[in-house]
Parts: C-alpha cells; structure tokens; sequence
C-alpha cells in the first residue's frame, strides 16, 4: 500500500484528463442538436415539401377523344381499346424464361423481343414490347400473370377510322403532340405524349375533340408501386362531330376515281355544305395514327403518287376551258360583247408571230357566246379574251374564288394562281406578254385552280350568283352539356355579276350537256348543266396524246350542278392525265349526281340517328381510355 | 474474497438510472425498427422480433460483463484479441459478401460481425496494457499501443469497414488522449484536429470532382448510394427535415414507409426517429444519450484505478464516436459511412457489443469502493 499515493496521484490527473472527452462530446452533441434544428426547424418547410413531392406522383388520365359522324350519324371515326404489352424490368429475375414463355404463349419474335429488352432505358419505367394485342392475347397474357413476372397489359385507346381509307383527307389522322406544337398557345395546356389531330378534320377541329385531360394524385413508393390514390381529377371527354359528309356519296366519288389520281367534291348550292370530298390516290389514317417506324414514314413520304397530299385542296391545275364560264361573265359584263355578238372560227386565231389553235382542226364556224360555250370554242375566248385584256380577266378570276382560299375547315389549303401583270412582275421578275393574255383566256398558261375552288364556281354560278364558304361541320355534340349544337350557316357572299349574264351561262352551260362537249354526262333522271375542260400539262406537244407518257397527258375536267332549274348538287371532278373532260370526267359527275338524287330527297335528322349510334360507341371510347 | 461480497450487493438508484436511460433508448430503437419494417413483406421471423431476441441476447452480455470482476476479464484480454484476429482474418476469407463487403458469419438466419466484437476488445487491451505498463515516453504511450491496435484496423478496413476502422482509431485516440501524451501541443492538437475535422473533410472533399469522390465512396464504402450519387444523404436530409418540430407520428414517416430513405432500419435509424419523432423527439433522445454519457463520465472519473478509468473511457469513446458519426451522416455533415447507431440501429453483433460494453461500465462503477477496504 506504500506505493498507493503515486499511484493515487497519476490516477487524479488521469481522471482529470477526462474533462477533454466530456467537452468533444458535449460540445459534439450540440453541434449534431443545432443541425437537426436547423434541418427540422429552419428548413422544415423546404424539407417537407420535398418529402411531399418523393411521395406523391400525378398521373394523366387521357381524355377519351371526341367521335366523328357523317351528315346521317355514321361513325368516321372512334376509339377502340388497343393491348399493349409493357415490361418492368425491375422485376424480371430471369430474362430467359421471360423471353420464351411470350415466345410460346403469343408467338412473339424473340429476336425482337431480345433486342428490346437489352435496349438501354431506365430499369423501373415499365417499356412498351408490342403494341396492338389481341383480346385474346391480351387474354392469355393476363390469365399467366404469375408466372410473367414484370410483365403488364395495359388497355389504351386507339384512335380508329372504320372505314379505313375512304375520306382519309378529309377525316386526317391523330398523332403524339410534336414539341414544336407544345410551344405554341393552342397547344399550350397539352403534355407530352397528348394525342392530337396531325391532319383534316382531326387537325382543324382538334380543339373540340381533344377534351380535357384529368389527373390522378397517387402515393407511391420509392419502386413507383402504386399505394393509394391521393386525388382523381376525371378527364373530359371531347365533343362530337357531324360532318357534311354523306359516307354513300364519299365511297362513290372514291370508287368512281379508281385507281386513278384525282379529285372529286360534290357540295350543296344552297348551304355550301361540303357532301363528298375525294382524294386519290389515298391513305389509311390507321397505320398513320399509330406509332410509325421511321422506314414507314421514309415509305409514305417518298411515295410518287403522294397519297398525302389533298387533291381536292391541295391540287393546283390549269383550269383548261372550264375557266370559259368566267370568260363569259366578265365579257358580258364588261360590255366587250353582248349576247348576240359574233366570232367566225376558222380553227386558229393568229396572234404576233403565233397562230393560236382551237381544239377543233376545222374550226367551229360562226359562233355567238352560248354556242361557244356549248361547244367550247377556243377562237372565241381567244378573241374576247384579246379585246378585254388580262386586268379585266384577272378581277373576274378573283371574284369567282379563284386565286385565294376558300376557307374551308381543312390545314393548308393552296390558292392556286390568277395570273396578272402585277402577279408576274412580283413572282418572276418578268414582264407580261400579250400572247399569256391568250392562254389565260382558256384557262391555260400560268393560271392554276383547285377542284374545291371550281366547285364553289359551279356551285355560285348554279345558285344565281350567291355563295358560301364550303363547310364541313353540320353539328357539334358538346359531351359537357349532351347538347347538340348546329353551326350557323356559313358567310354568304354575292357576285357583282347581272342575273341576266348568269341566265345566259346558266342555259349554256345546259346546252354543253344536252348538245355540247358534255353529252356523256346527259341522264335520264335528273337535267345536269356543266362545263368541260382539258388541262395541258406541256405547252406544245407533237403527235397524238396516246402516244404521250403518262405523266405528259392533260387532266380531265367536269364541273356541273343539278337539277338545272333548282341546283341541289354541285360537283366538280379531276381525273389526273386521262385526256378530254368530256370523256373521261363528265360520266363520273353524271354517276355521283345520279346517285345523289337517288337518295334524296333526305333531309337527316341527325339528332336521332346519333344518339342510336351512339350508346354503344360512347361505351366503347371509355373502355379505350382506361 | 472482497469483490464477491461487494458484487452481491444490490443495484443502487445510480445503477438504475443507469439501466433506465439504455431501456428508453433500445424502446426508441425498437419503435422505429417496428415502424420500418412492420409492413414489409417478407419470409421467416419479422426484422424487429429479431431485434427484440438481439436486445435479451445484449442483456445476458451485459450481466456477464457486469458479474466477474474487470480485473480478471482485463487479465484474458490477450487472448481475447488474439481471438477478434483470427475471426477478422476468417471472415475474410470464408465470410459472407453483402453488397462489395465481406464482414459477417452467417449463423442460421442471423449473421455475426467480428468488428463489433474486435472494438470492445480492443477497449479491454488498451486498458489492459496502460494500466500495467509504466506508460514512460511516447514510445510506450503511443507506438506500443498503436502497434497492437494495427493488426485489427487494418483487418477490418480489408472488408472494407470504413466505420467500424474509423472507431478503432477512435477509441485509441481517445485512450491516449486520457492517459495523456508528453506533448500537451500534441494533444491539443489531435484535440483540434478531431473539432475541425469536419470542415477540413468538407473542404478536401469538396475539392475532388464528383467522379473522384465516387470512386472513393465506392472504394470504401460500395454499399452505399446505390441510387446514384448523393441520393442516399438527401433522402435521409429530407427524412429528417421533413419531420419538422413534432415529427410526422409513429408509421406516419413517407420517406421510411415508402421506401424513399433506405436502410432505414440500420445505418438510418435516426432519419426514421426524426422524421416520425420531430425536433422534440431528437431533443429528447439527443438528451438520452448525453445522459448516458454523463453517468459513463461519472463513472470513469471514480475509477479507482487505472484499467478502470481507462475501460470507461474507452467505452464512452466507442459510443459516443459512433453517435455522432450516425447522425452526423444522417443529418448531412458528414459524409456516409456505415456506423450504426448505438442501441437503435438494427444489429445483433452491434447491439450486443455495445451492451456488453456498457456492463463492463457498471463493473467498474460497482467495484470503485474496493479502494478504501
């Protein structure tokens, strides 16, 4: 015990020593209570909303897509379920198996399937392995839940066009929002991924059949598993539309032009209403409003016969002798002839150095306005053309529509051109010669037209000089209020043009079909009135025009309205390269018109026809939304 | 003949108090672990059952450490180390790989980790060899010691254990720190070195480029952030930020519940206490273990001799290091290593270490009056 107090002593001040680790710490476990102060107290809020924001995930619910109807509620288009197959890989233990129980099961190709599962892309988002099942599939898929681990079949809906490509121009086609279309204000409320209208109907009247998309609130985990629904927000669907389409009419025009390219548009006088309009060649907006493979695009893009383009909007052509009909307003109104005015035809009309020729070698022999037209005498216009002069020409081009839109509801629509002296000087540079004021009188030369634009000629000129703009739209069916809304007629217009030079024209324009250029369009069932005309693709041609390529031929031209005394009809046609008007486009008129007046007299009550339409199909656009 | 009579005396209210905090705390534990894990499917015995047999299985310990007097565990201290070496050298060849590191026996369902076993120790030949050595020049107060110390640390950081290497220096420090160092320079210095440490390390690390610092983590550390960088501490931040003054309530945490924060059960207890707990639910915790401590404290200065003082503060040195290191990486102001934290954290080796620990504390405590007999 003697050695007990040095002991002792190094003990004390070893013990003392200790106040250095009761400091660190104390002085430690503050720094850690200030921190978690700071962290909980201070930045609470900050932190909260955060945790907030990990926890819950909103989920857009898609609206279900506005349906589309013809004038008598036959559905165009509507939504259909469509399967597809997801896989999370986060979940799958053995790919192997994965690969070949889908293989056995639903016969995919495993050489795709093995190539989309080692596609790079985040392990927990669920990626899409086929598109399109089928029910039963989808079936087989769903009953072997267990044994696919990671695997989901997720019902989406499919916008679907029945009657696959007739009026695929007009109907267009659906597509995922571009990222240029989410920049601009109409688009602005969309998300990434919203199905919008790419083109026609679709495009133009997007904004009623879009709807408005709803959101869930959904509490998930780290994994994104789904726990509970926070808040739903249920989508709206879009509203309907009738069109002014009658289906029986579309599928004629369409297969009456056949295999050929070309126009039809048939549209009513009295409202403008728009009752066939076809494009050939055509396109199936069901393979288009799918998801395309680049090579798909490539395909459709690079075609030569352009199935894309509208030919009834989009298609500019020279008007060929169809123009002689505001040839013959604008002389007459312009006093340069009056009706019993005469011109010998000797089959040329010699102009500078050129000797302008009629159609017909020997020349037509003495001929007043109608009987000009009726036989569609070149000399004539040549010369009236000549004493009027382009100015007077062009303003009446202008007011008969041509040269600028008509305004119909469909995405770049083309004006076609009416050529002037001032047109020329801005658009090439050049000065106008007079032997162009020659050509231009018979509709050849620089000016172009669209058939929509030539309908809405035939059709104001039928209709005693009024017109309309042509409509699509008969009706909207608002999904919010069950109401049917009808559009108000469209803006009416009438042409500065005496009724007693539209009755000469009128009674012409019956001539050319009951003794004229147009006796193949003559029927028995109802008096059609009409006007032909070739449009020359090449200025001067050697040889007869079978013996040209096809591409070099002229394009046939008819535009008629009927009956001639109260017109219900107008329709104007456009076959591509196939030669004169009078052969080769009146007899499609004469069978479109004849099976118009064989329907009518139907006024539809739309209302009705469309809410028996309808129940099953409004049924059927939810299931495609889930 | 002494130590038997005094080690048959009841326990005195000090103990109790003693006894109290270390139940409040390992309830805490045991309450988080339960709130992380209830809903969680999964085969066999839930997480926080296990726990609870981890906690009976730490009181035994606490009792064995408690009955026979210190001086005579001190005395089998080399052979006891000598055995932590063998098992850190085992482990790493026969034991189980989880997620890059080598660290645990798989014993049934349960698994074993020798690290925790090798800190407590290392705690017994520290003390051991200060207390019998003349503790003269700094060769015997900090090679000699550093030497025996070595083997150890650098066994465990072979697995790699970056936090359980970390303690190991800890406690060394801490020792020589309480034995005392000639130098009083060195002393404040390593003193000041361990305050500033932190900023020093904010400020070396905040110098590397992201893919240096992630090379580093993933060399030490592969375990961690397996979500992508840094998205371990911000959840475990946002966990505990989120809980705010007075917490989101017991199972009302979305960042455990739902999977956001992960190891919520281990390494992150804390973040689920806080988060579910609040700011008054740390206070009151933070206030547990510095109770602890104090009473460890206390003890440590009544030694009545050197291997007991020493022994106590080693003790304190464990766990108090892996406190603030735990919650110091929950709360974002160290970088994450994986330090459990003592008592709540969900662990067998570490819980019945840390109990086994914490009776060698009150062995101490119970045999300081055999000075004056």
């Amino acid at each position: 015990m003697l050695d007990l107090t040095p002991h002792q002593d190094e003990l004390r001040e070893l013990q003392r020593r200790l106040t250095i680790l009761r400091i660190g710490l104390v002085l430690a476990v503050s720094i850690l209570a200030v921190r978690v102060w700071h962290l909980q107290v201070r930045e609470g809020q900050y932190y909260r909303d955060l945790s907030e924001n990990n926890r819950t995930r909103s989920v857009i619910l898609e609206p279900a897509r506005g349906l589309i109807y013809d004038r008598n509620g036959v559905l165009l288009a509507n939504n259909v379920p469509s399967f597809n197959l997801y896989v999370t890989l986060e979940d799958v233990s053995d790919r192997d198996a994965l690969i070949k129980r889908l293989v056995d099961l639903i016969g995919l190709d495993e050489v795709v399937l093995r190539k989309k599962l080692s596609e790079r892309g985040a392990k927990l988002l669920p990626r899409k392995l086929k598109g399109g099942l089928t029910l039963r599939e989808a079936a087989l898929v769903e009953s072997h839940r267990l044994d696919l681990p990671g695997v989901m079949v997720q019902a989406e809906s499919q916008r679907n066009y029945p009657s696959k490509l007739t009026a695929s121009h007009l109907l267009g086609y659906v597509g995922e929002v571009s990222g240029d279309q989410l920049e601009t204000p109409e688009f602005k409320e969309l998300h990434q991924g919203s199905i919008v209208g790419q083109y026609g109907v679709e495009h133009t009247y997007d904004r009623f059949l879009r709807g408005r998309a709803g959101q869930k609130v959904i509490e998930a985990d780290a994994l994104g598993h789904e726990k509970r629904t926070v808040e739903v927000q249920k989508p709206e669907a879009g509203d309907d539309l009738y069109l002014t389409i009658d289906l029986r009419l579309q599928e004629l025009a369409e297969e009456l032009l056949g295999e050929e390219a070309g126009a039809i548009v048939a549209i009513d006088p009295a409202t403008g209403e728009v009752l066939a309009l076809a494009s050939r060649p055509a396109f199936d907006p069901n393979v288009l409003s799918r998801e395309l493979t680049p090579k798909q695009w490539e395909e459709i893009a690079q075609d030569e016969s352009h199935p894309l383009t509208n030919r009834a909007t989009q298609g500019q052509y020279p008007p060929g002798s169809t123009f002689k009909i505001v040839m013959a307003a604008a002389a007459l109104e312009t006093k340069t002839i009056d009706p019993t005015t005469t011109v010998r035809c000797v089959g040329s009309y010699p102009f500078g150095r050129r000797l302008y020729k009629d159609w017909k070698a020997g020349g037509h022999g003495t001929m007043d306005l109608r009987q000009a037209i009726v036989d569609s005498c070149d000399v004539f216009f040549y010369t009236i053309g000549q004493r009027m002069g382009i100015e007077a020409i062009a303003s009446y081009a202008t007011q008969f529509g041509l040269g600028r839109e008509t305004g119909i509801e469909l995405p770049s629509e083309r004006m076609g051109i009416v050529p002037s002296p001032a047109w020329k000087e801005k658009a090439r540079n050049e000065i106008w010669l007079p032997g162009e004021t020659i050509s231009a009188s018979i509709g050849q030369g620089y000016l172009t037209v669209t058939p929509l634009q030539m309908t809405n000629l035939i059709a104001t000129v039928g209709n005693d000089g009024v017109s309309y703009r042509p409509r699509l739209i008969r009706a909207v069916m608002e999904r919010a209020t069950g109401r049917l809304q009808e559009l108000p007629p469209m803006a009416r217009d009438r042409l500065a043009i005496k009724p007693e030079t539209l009755a000469l024209i009128q009674d012409a324009l019956a001539g050319v079909v009951t003794e004229g250029t147009a006796r193949r369009a003559k029927s028995a069932l109802v008096t059609i009135a009409g006007k032909t005309g070739t449009a020359q693709t090449a200025a001067s041609r050697p040889g007869p025009e079978e013996d040209l390529p096809r591409k070099l031929r002229d394009h046939a031209w008819f535009i008629s309205y009927a009956p001639v005394e109260a017109p219900r009809i107008a329709v104007a046609v456009l076959v591509e390269h196939m030669g004169h008007g009078g052969s080769a486009a009146a007899p499609l008129a004469k069978q479109l018109i004849e099976a118009f007046v064989k329907l009518a007299p139907h006024e539809p009550v739309i209302a009705e026809r469309g809410s028996t339409a309808r129940a099953p199909l409004a049924a059927t656009a939810q299931r495609g939304n889930l | 003949m002494i130590d038997r009579a005094i080690s048959s005396r009841g326990p005195d209210s000090f103990e109790w108090r003693f006894v109290a905090i270390i139940g409040a705390i390992l309830s805490l534990g045991l309450l988080s672990i339960y709130s992380v894990t209830h809903a969680q499917p999964g085969s066999g015995v839930p997480l926080y059952a296990k726990q609870m047999i981890w906690v009976v299985m730490g009181g035994a310990a606490f009792l064995v450490m408690l009955v026979f007097d210190y001086h005579k565990i001190a005395r089998l201290s080399y052979p006891l180390y000598a055995i932590a070496l063998v098992l850190l050298a085992v482990v790493l060849i026969i034991g189980k790989t989880s997620r890059g590191a080598q660290r645990w026996f798989p014993i049934g369902p349960f698994a074993f980790q020798p690290a925790e076993f090798a800190k407590v120790v290392l705690i017994l030949v520290l003390a051991n060899y200060y207390a019998n050595s003349p503790r003269e020049g700094w060769r015997q107060r900090v090679v000699l010691p550093g030497l025996i110390m070595a083997p150890g640390l650098l066994l465990i950081l072979k697995q790699p254990d970056l936090g359980s290497g970390l303690s190991f220096m800890a406690i060394y420090v801490a020792m020589l720190l309480v034995v005392g160092v000639r130098s009083k320079a060195v002393g404040i210095l390593i003193l000041l070195g361990l305050m500033v440490f932190p900023f020093v390390w904010e400020a070396m690390w905040g110098a590397l480029h992201d893919y240096q610092r992630e090379r580093i983590l993933t060399f030490v550390n592969p375990a961690y952030d397996p979500g992508g960088k840094g998205y371990h501490a911000l959840q475990s931040r946002i966990a505990i930020g989120s809980g705010e003054l007075v917490g989101k309530g017991l199972y009302g945490g979305t960042q455990s519940q739902l999977k956001f924060l992960p190891e919520g059960h281990t390494d992150f207890v804390f973040a689920v206490f806080a988060e579910e707990w609040g700011f008054l639910g740390v206070l009151l915790l933070l206030a547990l273990f510095l109770g602890l401590i104090m009473l460890a404290m206390e003890i440590a200065s009544r030694a009545k001799d050197v291997l007991g003082a020493l022994l106590a503060a080693g003790v304190i040195a464990m766990i108090g290091f892996s406190l603030i290191i735990n919650i110091g990486m929950t709360a974002g102001i160290f970088p994450i290593v994986g330090i459990p934290l003592p008592l709540m954290s969900y662990g067998g080796s570490a819980i019945v270490a840390t109990m086994a620990a914490l009776g060698l504390l009150v062995n101490v405590k119970r045999r300081r009056l055999t000075l004056f007999y």
